[in-house]
């Protein structure tokens, strides 16, 4: 990646396109603080304080999450115990006098949010992630993103193998975790998650750079005449 | 909330209590003391015959010339026989105050109350304490301390002590026939089915001190039961020796679990024995974990004997720094259609080395035998190590044998995954250690699993730079 610079402000959802290998996850990992990327130069900023250095989780803590392109599979590690590790965690981060949600009133909250998903029940008792389809796995992932409630939602590659059914959920997830004060980073391929999910702007990278930015006449122009226009 | 309760534990496990009667024990080991242990508990000539014989061969015996170096174990500095506490309790009320103050610590009495259906806390040499619902009394269940059923049911124990464990199997099988003191006698009559586990804490206290607790369990034809023990042992300077046995005679159509979660003291040598004999259509279990000790040397056996016999066996070892966890499993197939299944998790970290140890025998004229070993090591560094040896003697055309065997390290990207939700680099690493035992550990009573959960995050700190 080079020379990208993206202001995301509260509210606003940004969506990259762009062909395989164009940097695409690479950005999305690099603001979540994937240790498998070094950044050589250039700076992260979160309401306005420097992110780059921060670990993962100080960043989860400050509001930011990443939905998965391949969601690990852990074994032996329930879903709802971890999110409610995760959740309290977060909790107390934003307020350290926070005593978080007790075990009774998370599992409410998780089951509430496990219905708007059409998950089943049973599935928040299963180790992370392990043995369930790729449909389920994206829905695993909104489903944290619901209990978590962070700033900024990096949603890399969310849409890809998804069937229509399970898009239409994942979209509806997206749009009700939408607020004024929330904001989304899109990463995909395909515009079609793009029936759901309404952007304020749409950027084309390629090469680790965007090249484009506008709005969502933009992905429109994109499905008619793909990025080969783009690429000089 | 976890932290406070972990670190309550760690010092709980990690404190020592005064002991002021070592003064009247004695180190080292000799024929007088093997006659004293016998004569101050008031044993009968045939115990005392086998006490000399076990120590002749104890003499007789050399070192194992496998496995961990065991040079450094001086066995003419172990203290072989200390007691506690002259008195038996049957309350809680009664136990001395220093010694309940351990065992609070340990938080023994909160899980009496909870839901143990006996307890026998073994304090260094004398178990001090024993209770058991009067239900099982009334169906003819025993579960004594092992003096006390030697005295009260003299037949039944001579019918079967170390008939299971030979004192010829092994150095320290001769060892502990000679100086074996206390224990667990657990006898079960035909038919009857204890749905509560049986528990028994175990601690060794005193500064070299050897324990050598025998545990002899009886469950006979169509009967089930549960026993379920924990060791620790506070950290001192010299070495101490664990040299305990464990027999399980599971009789016909019965079945029977042993678990255990072991935490001895990270200077001590636990050369522990287990051994079951499982007859027609019978089935053992034995749950373990192993997270203390310099060097462990331990390998839960089971003899099938009878037609349609079947094993399980689950273990966890962590081998941290300045550990050696050589654990594993024996399963001799001896009788047709018998059938066993080994699962064995390991985890590595600081320099420590994990070693799975496996004999797999199946003898000639068994027929239709079928096992499957299955051993998972994680290492969590680049300065631990996992090894594993496994052994088959095969000796029949017809059986059906799986062996798997994995090693991995830690995750980078599970980690990243985790960390991402908002949970620390640490915090991640005990989730996903956790997850990789979680086979074994839900097999365990909540209360040891989650012991076994808060172990592993005291192992796990200082775990990710």
């Amino acid at each position: 990646m080079k020379r990208v610079k993206l202001t995301i402000q509260k509210g606003e959802t940004h969506v990259i396109m762009g062909p395989n290998g164009s940097g695409k996850s690479t950005l999305a990992n690099v603001v979540m603080g994937n240790p498998r990327f070094i950044v050589s130069s250039g700076k992260i900023f979160f309401e306005s304080t420097d992110i780059t250095e921060l670990a993962p989780e100080e960043r989860s803590h400050k509001g930011i999450f990443m939905a998965f392109q391949y969601p690990r599979e852990i074994a032996g590690v329930q879903l709802d115990r971890f999110l409610f590790m995760a959740y309290n965690n977060i909790q107390k981060a934003k307020n350290p006098k926070s005593a978080g949600l007790s075990v009774f009133d998370f599992n409410k909250k998780l089951h509430e949010e496990m219905k708007k998903l059409c998950m089943n029940a049973e599935f928040s008792s299963r180790s992370i992630n392990e043995g369930f389809s790729g449909g389920e796995k994206k829905k695993a992932e909104m489903l944290q993103l619901a209990v978590l409630e962070p700033k900024l939602a990096i949603l890399d590659e969310t849409d890809s193998g998804l069937d229509v059914d399970a898009l239409k959920i994942v979209g509806e997830a997206v749009n009700r975790f939408k607020n004024s004060e929330r904001s989304v980073l899109l990463v995909t391929h395909y515009q079609r998650i793009l029936q759901y999910i309404k952007p304020d702007y749409v950027h084309v990278m390629i090469g680790g750079t965007i090249v484009k930015s506008g709005g969502i006449e933009l992905a429109e122009i994109l499905e008619k005449d793909g990025y080969q226009q783009f690429i000089k | 909330m976890v932290d406070a309760q972990a670190s309550t534990t760690k010092e709980a496990w990690e404190s020592r209590n005064p002991a002021p009667y070592m003064s009247s024990s004695r180190k080292g080991l000799d024929e007088a003391l093997v006659r004293q242990i016998s004569q101050d508990k008031n044993q009968p000539a045939w115990m005392l015959k086998h006490r000399l014989k076990s120590l002749k061969l104890f003499y007789e015996i050399s070192l194992p010339q496998w496995g961990p170096d065991l040079s450094k174990l001086n066995l003419e500095n172990i203290t072989y026989y200390a007691k506690a506490s002259d008195r038996q309790a049957q309350k809680w009320e009664d136990v001395p105050s220093d010694i309940k103050r351990t065992f609070t610590r340990l938080g023994i009495p909160q899980a009496e109350q909870q839901l143990l259906a006996g307890v026998g806390a073994q304090y260094e040499s004398t178990v001090i304490y024993h209770s058991l619902k009067k239900r099982f009394k009334e169906q003819g269940v025993i579960f004594e301390d092992m003096d006390v059923a030697l005295r009260e049911h003299p037949s039944l124990v001579q019918k079967y002590f170390m008939r299971c464990v030979s004192p010829a199997l092994h150095k320290f099988a001769a060892l502990h026939g000679a100086v074996w003191s206390g224990g667990t006698f657990l006898y079960i009559p035909k038919g009857v089915v204890i749905d509560l586990p049986l528990q028994a804490y175990f601690r060794m206290n005193a500064m070299g001190m050897g324990q050598f607790e025998h545990t002899l369990i009886v469950v006979e034809a169509g009967a089930q039961g549960h026993y379920i023990e924990g060791c620790s042992a506070p950290r001192y300077g010299v070495d101490s020796l664990h040299a305990g046995c464990v027999e399980v005679f599971v009789k016909e159509g019965a079945r029977f679990r042993y678990s255990s979660v072991e935490s001895w003291s990270k200077d001590a040598y636990n050369l522990n024995t287990k051994r079951a004999i499982v007859e027609k259509d019978a089935h053992m279990e034995w749950v373990g974990g192993n997270f203390g000790s310099a060097v462990t040397m331990l390998y839960p056996c089971s003899v099938l004997v009878g037609t349609g016999a079947t094993t399980d066996h689950l273990g966890v070892a962590f081998a941290n720094k300045g550990q050696f966890q050589d654990t594993g499993a024996k399963v001799i197939h001896v009788a047709s259609n018998t059938s066993s299944k080994v699962v064995m998790k390991s985890i590595s970290k600081g320099g420590g080395t994990s070693l799975y140890r496996g004999l797999l025998e199946i003898h000639e004229k068994a027929d239709n035998c079928i096992s499957h070993v299955n051993c998972d090591a994680l290492i969590l560094d680049d300065i631990s190590r996992s090894d594993t040896v496994p052994v088959m003697k095969i000796k029949n055309s017809n059986a059906t044998i799986a062996h798997e065997a994995t090693a991995g390290k830690l995750s980078e990207e599970d980690i990243f995954y985790l960390s991402s939700r908002g949970l620390t680099q640490e915090e991640a690493a005990a989730l996903i250690v956790n997850g990789f035992i979680d086979p074994i550990a839900k097999e365990l009573p909540l209360e040891y699993a989650v012991e076994m959960n808060r172990m592993i995050e005291l192992e796990m700190e200082g775990s990710v730079g």
